[in-house]
């Protein structure tokens, strides 16, 4: 992303300073409401513990990946990168809201940096991403699941998914801001989020697949981001998946970035 | 001091709708201005084109001196906006809410000024959710009102309000003007125009039909005539009134109705013939239309005007002048 102090010219305060400050406001602002909302909460963490319970007992028996001998390990890391990025759909469906009900409207009657809107919503779901991911962590530790790598690359892994979660939050935002209804922003998001999370090595692996399948989730982005993160989880070497699952994330980023605020800064 | 708000010949076409055809007007500083109207007339356009939210089709525009389309962020600091429909944040309360929005100001007025500016003193720490809808609306102005900005821009603000929630919004408005605030409001409602605004604007169809102070649009209705209404005992036609009544029309039977631009000179006429007849008028009165009445005729008209389509050029009225 190029630098944003361009929107006002020398009016700016302090140029990229009141950006970056706006920005954090914005974020404050999702933050606050986040644990006042506990239903949202306890819908971003529900849904992905069941995940974790279910494909781990009612798949985990039957189900054998060479490579590894207890399937948890191959079968977590791939739930923890399907739910971050189910989770980057909050963005499809907060932002149609804001521009749904004219919360979007009444922001931009502010002397603030526009795209703050877009970058805090996306910053504070980054957050929210991470606190399911922990609750994730803690019951997925609780059936048996280890880093088998050192810590620096678990930690590593997860900035991986965080990251590919993140730039699926702005295409999330984009639909978002786009559609205007918060029903079909919602339906709109899971009919493309839910086949590409599937069709991957999320939990299987793709040589399994039928033979036109197989190239298609072997090709995924979304299979390049969980290979990374399960061999790190698992202390093997991620290879070049780590580098071209980290530029999928910044280069959808910085298109859909763009993309949407010049979007959402366009009046009619 | 340069004016707060000028327009000058502005339009905006929606595809093949105009919405605004060709509107001028100047609002001064301090003052209380309010744009009156029927739902679809062009009100929410032009303040969305002056708030900068929409562009224009033609004609000039200055808001502080600046125009809309380029304003930046010094000159957002310097408006408020309180727009016709939006949500705010539920789960922040009164106090939070009005921080949070201080945040993005330059120079903001102490929170607790803000929010006592509105009448929400006793709400500070309630949840936006849990507000009544004219609360809402009041932390809506509040929110607008705490950057400090020299002109606030109010669109329907007491829509939908009942009786007690309305005399407290026109509470409100009143110290924004105590403030020294310029206000721009719209509403269709035409007291709450007669109540609020120094000068009053009606719009209809997307023109303006009758622009001045509250008092001078009633004064431009002297020229309409008072009606005076009565009955006649039974076996008495108004073919038997006296044939002058200081040029009085009849212009209904039972009861009579005279139209009269002399109502004083003309009644003195009735009462003595009357009186000479020892007749009792029955349900004798006079009224002069309402600033209401004259408002639904003004916008019956111009929705009259609309199959023509073309502007006819004849049939302008003076308020909106040829541009």
């Amino acid at each position: 992303m190029t630098a944003p102090a361009v929107s006002s010219a020398g009016e700016a305060p302090a140029g990229l300073g009141w950006a970056v400050r706006d920005c954090w406001t914005e974020t404050t602002r999702h933050l606050r409401a986040l644990p006042r909302n506990p239903e949202v909460l306890a819908f971003a963490t529900i849904q992905p513990v069941m995940f974790v319970l279910l494909f781990a007992y009612v798949f985990g028996g039957s189900i054998s990946v060479p490579g590894f001998a207890d399937y948890k390990q191959f079968l977590i890391p791939g739930i923890f990168a399907q739910t971050v990025l189910f989770g980057s759909s909050f963005a499809a469906v907060g932002l149609a809201e804001d521009m749904s009900k004219g919360i979007a409207d009444r922001l931009r009657s502010l002397p603030m940096w526009e795209p703050a809107v877009l970058v805090g919503r996306t910053l504070a779901d980054v957050l929210r991403n991470l606190i399911t991911f922990v609750v994730m962590l803690l019951v997925a530790f609780a059936i048996g699941f280890r880093f088998e790598g050192s810590i620096v690359e678990a930690a590593a892994a997860t900035g991986v998914l965080l990251a590919f979660a993140y730039s699926f939050t702005w295409i999330n935002a984009l639909v978002g801001i786009s559609i205007g209804s918060v029903e079909a922003a919602n339906s709109a998001s899971f009919t493309w989020i839910f086949p590409l999370t599937f069709v991957s090595s999320a939990f299987v692996d793709p040589r399994t697949m039928p033979s036109w399948l197989e190239p298609v989730a072997r090709n995924n982005p979304f299979t390049l981001a969980t290979n990374a993160t399960r061999a790190l989880y698992n202390g093997l070497p991620p290879g070049e998946d780590l580098w071209l699952a980290l530029a999928w994330a910044g280069g959808l980023t910085a298109i859909f970035a763009v993309l949407t605020v010049r979007r959402f800064t366009t009046t009619s | 001091m340069e004016p707060a708000i000028t327009v000058a010949g502005l339009e905006k076409s929606y595809g093949a709708v105009d919405a605004v055809r060709g509107i001028d007007l100047e609002v001064s500083r301090g003052e209380v201005f309010a744009f009156v109207g029927p739902n679809g007339a062009g009100k929410t356009t032009t303040v969305e084109i002056l708030e900068g939210y929409r562009t224009r089709s033609a004609g000039e525009v200055a808001v502080l001196g600046v125009d809309p389309g380029r304003g930046d962020r010094r000159w957002r600091s310097r408006i408020g906006v309180v727009l016709q429909e939006s949500e705010l944040e539920r789960s922040l309360t009164v106090r939070e809410s009005v921080a949070l929005y201080a945040g993005y100001y330059p120079r903001p007025l102490p929170v607790a000024e803000a929010i006592a500016a509105v009448g929400l003193d006793g709400q500070v720490d309630q949840r936006a959710g849990k507000l009544s809808g004219g609360q809402k609306r009041r932390l809506d102005v509040a929110l607008a009102l705490v950057g400090d900005p020299d002109l606030l821009f109010l669109d329907e603000p007491t829509t939908g309000f009942d009786p007690a929630a309305r005399r407290g919004a026109w509470e409100m408005v009143a110290n924004l003007r105590a403030l020294g605030k310029t206000v721009f409001l719209t509403t269709h409602y035409m007291d709450e125009a007669q109540h609020l605004a120094d000068r009053v604007a009606i719009i209809a169809e997307g023109r303006i039909v009758a622009l001045g102070a509250p008092g001078d649009l009633g004064s431009a209705l002297e020229e309409r005539a008072t009606v005076v209404r009565f009955r006649l005992p039974p076996g008495l036609g108004p073919g038997e009134l006296p044939s002058d009544l200081a040029g009085a029309v009849v212009t209904s039977r039972a009861p009579v109705e005279l139209r009269t631009t002399r109502p004083t000179a003309t009644l003195a006429a009735l009462c003595g013939w009357a009186a000479e007849r020892h007749l009792e008028l029955a349900d004798l009165e006079a009224t002069r239309p309402s600033l209401e009445d004259v408002y639904l005729e003004l916008t019956a008209a111009a929705a009259g005007e609309r199959p023509e389509e073309a502007p006819a050029p004849g049939a302008a009225r003076p308020a909106e002048a040829d541009r």
